[in-house]
């Protein structure tokens, strides 16, 4: 017998009584109901409460707001589908700009070696202050956003959800997902928090409305 | 011809690190006698719960949470067999490879196999309950594979060749000056001048793994979830370096226990509700990552998971004890417990601490495992546990349950009575009518000689001499109550005496 139905026929034989598959009571919250500022009120609220930096501004600041937190960064990497016009104005396509793509990946030695990267987000969750990025073409592959030490990420207003079930009704759950609540940290030294281990240490959030 | 109806099968119990090395009792006895762990328990233990409760409180629906949470668990466990099934077949078909393991031993040997093939003898390690269970990172060397802890408390207690001691913090025990002295005697090239703030040790550390994370070829991970109906794995955790071994290296070798499905995607949003607030006190861990077999072009093209029974088919079978799997390892529990803050996480002995380990561990070795036999008696029962818990284990209930398992299991094996068995007996008779209890009371002033001048009995004899081993007993009464109320009622009301009521109905 082989290890897999071996062990589907010891399960079988555990559940001989028969247990049944209780309804499952979904009484708590599934809806907040939050307006727009709200949401961006809250999302900035707990985002700053993981020593994240946030900047609330209108579609149109974002370059500017991008090219002012990467002044002093070397080089930088955007995956190949970031929203056009975020990069604007900023002619250091050759000098300081690593795009990312799936013909042309760059090598982890390459993302190393690059100071901040820039990424969009699939959607957020301004309860929890989560950011949630898919993979889609304007957040590229994972490991971008994870290698280089900073961490740029522009939210779209119309992207934040109130609470985690309104945003993972958003998800497709078969994408490669990462879940992002502030920059990297830990407690494992006598339970005090300390941002920033392996991951990003510095996490920029671009709220565009 | 005759038709096989199938005997029932014994129950295929777990081995690898589940079992004590000595009993409960004396390891807390030994590990009591360290103020130190106390002290480094006492103020980490004090601080999560004290974290946990306020974003607990912030949500308006965490009753209705663990409401959903539990029934969502009992499910999984009803559906276990299909549920595999399915989460196999949408695993499978996005080019991810599924393998079985009855046991620790052939968990090990798959992923030993796993690692060999690729040429490797080097993996990099995300925290992992699972192959701690197994011992798989003593396997992995005596196989000639070094395997690197990357989490922040497990490299601790690597470097230190300690064992952990709890499930989310395995360092809970240590506090900043031990970790700089471990981290200054065996990290290579470990700055002397380290000192022992946590972010100077938390970027020693980073230094320190680096170069491993980038150059990784294979990966070896746990599973907080496995979404049945997307096919979908998860990992929960903080530092980054969960997403480093799970997206940079080309294979990923994946150990989970069978108990940690989740039918929908929907459950995850209760799970990832209840699961940080529960465990580290945050509103959300900083980093959850998702994957569905392979995703050309991100992340490790080589892509398998171990699914592992190693007694989980057995716990199972308890109809009382099942529900001690849908645990998901928050570690709440351990951090409300008074057992627990005391003696520290190394007295239980397995790989489960606190609690949820003094149920799930003889659950699954089976509580005739003389290692194990004497978890259900650590603790008091005071109910904190259960009250912690975000899938709302009655752990209490369990705890008694075994006990009586663990009393059944002993009954008959003995030739001669023992005195339990003798004791149980008399009370058995003694409290089984008035009568009989009036005539035991009768001896009580006998317990008065026993008592001497100061007025407390210092030693019992026999098995009753455990009770007065830390603690003496005071003295009867000179006399019962018993009797106290059948003078002071005499005169007063005689037809209303205690006398006058049927004993047989007491009884019922």
């Amino acid at each position: 017998m082989t290890a897999r139905e071996d062990i589907l026929a010891r399960i079988r034989t555990a559940l001989q009584d028969s247990p049944e598959a209780p309804q499952i009571p979904r009484e708590y919250r599934s809806e907040s109901g939050m307006e727009t500022e709200e949401l961006i009120e809250l999302l900035v609220d707990r985002l700053v409460d993981y020593k994240a930096q946030v900047a609330v501004v209108a579609e149109a600041e974002v370059p500017a707001t991008i090219a002012s937190l990467l002044e002093g960064a070397r080089s930088y990497v955007v995956p190949e589908g970031l929203d056009g016009g975020w990069l604007e104005g900023m002619d250091d396509a050759r000098s300081r700009r690593r795009v990312d793509s799936a013909g042309e990946p760059l090598s982890v030695t390459d993302l190393d070696g690059t100071d901040a990267v820039v990424t969009g987000s699939a959607v957020a969750v301004a309860e929890t202050g989560t950011i949630i990025l898919d993979g889609s073409a304007n957040q590229g592959r994972r490991a971008i956003s994870l290698v280089p030490d900073h961490h740029i990420c522009v939210v779209k207003a119309a992207d934040i959800a109130g609470i985690l079930p309104e945003a993972l009704r958003r998800i497709d759950g078969t994408r490669p997902i990462t879940m992002i609540s502030g920059p990297s940290a830990t407690s494992d030294i006598e339970l005090e928090r300390v941002e920033g281990v392996h991951g990003p240490r510095r996490l920029d959030v671009i709220i565009a409305r | 011809m005759t038709t096989f109806l199938g005997m029932p099968a014994l129950p295929a119990f777990g081995s690898g690190n589940l079992f004590a090395g000595e009993s409960f009792p004396k390891a807390a006895h030994r590990e009591l006698g360290n103020a130190q762990l106390r002290a480094n328990l006492g103020h980490a233990t004090h601080t999560i719960r004290d974290k946990r409760q306020a974003v607990v409180s912030e949500l308006p629906d965490w009753e209705q949470l663990r409401d959903a949470g539990s029934a969502i668990k009992e499910s999984v466990m009803a559906r276990l067999p299909e549920l595999l099934e399915e989460f196999e077949k949408n695993f499978t078909a996005r080019g991810g490879v599924i393998h079985w393991a009855r046991d620790a031993r052939e968990a090990n040997e798959i992923v030993a196999g796993l690692v060999r093939e690729t040429g490797e003898t080097e993996v990099v390690k995300v925290k992992s309950m699972a192959t701690q269970e197994i011992g798989l990172n003593e396997y992995l060397e005596e196989q000639g594979i070094e395997a690197f802890e990357t989490d922040l408390a497990e490299l601790i207690v690597q470097l230190d060749r300690d064992k952990p001691s709890h499930i989310l913090v395995p360092a809970i025990h240590k506090n900043r000056t031990e970790i700089r002295d471990i981290f200054l005697r065996e990290m290579p090239g470990a700055d002397q001048a380290l000192t022992n703030d946590p972010p100077v040790l938390a970027m020693a550390a980073r230094e320190h793994l680096r170069r491993k994370f980038l150059t990784a070829k294979v990966a070896v991970s746990g599973a907080n979830f496995a979404i049945a109906d997307s096919g979908t794995l998860a990992v929960v955790e903080s530092e980054g370096n969960g997403r480093m071994c799970l997206t940079l290296p080309e294979t990923l070798i994946t150990v989970m226990g069978i108990e940690k499905l989740l039918p929908t995607w929907q459950d995850l949003e209760v799970f990832m509700q209840l699961l940080p607030r529960s465990s580290t006190g945050e509103r959300m861990n900083p980093y959850t990552s998702l994957w569905t077999g392979v995703m050309e072009g991100d992340g490790p093209q080589n892509v398998h998971l171990v699914l592992l029974d190693n007694g989980r088919s057995a716990a199972l079978a308890d109809e009382m004890g099942r529900s001690a799997l849908h645990c998901i390892r928050c570690s709440a529990c351990m951090n409300v417990c008074p057992v627990y803050e005391r003696t520290g996480g190394h007295a239980y002995g397995s790989t489960y601490p606190g609690p949820i380990g003094a149920i799930l561990s003889p659950l699954l070795t089976g509580i005739e495992a003389e290692e194990n036999n004497s978890l259900p008696y650590a603790s008091s029962l005071c109910g904190a546990c259960y009250d912690a818990c975000p899938v709302k284990i009655n752990i209490p209930d369990i705890l008694v349950h075994l006990r009586s398992v663990d009393v059944d299991s002993k009954r008959g094996a003995r030739k001669v009575p023992s005195q339990m068995d003798v004791g149980m007996k008399a009370a058995s008779w003694a409290l089984s009518s008035g009568k009989h209890l009036g005539l035991v009371e009768k001896g009580l002033p006998l317990g008065r000689l026993a008592a001497g001048r100061d007025k407390k009995i210092k030693k019992l004899p026999g098995i009753a001499g455990g009770w007065t081993q830390s603690r003496d007993i005071p003295a009867p009464p000179a006399q019962s109550f018993r009797d106290w109320w059948a003078k002071e009622h005499k005169s007063a009301a005689p037809s209303q005496a205690a006398p006058s009521r049927d004993d047989k109905e007491i009884q019922q």
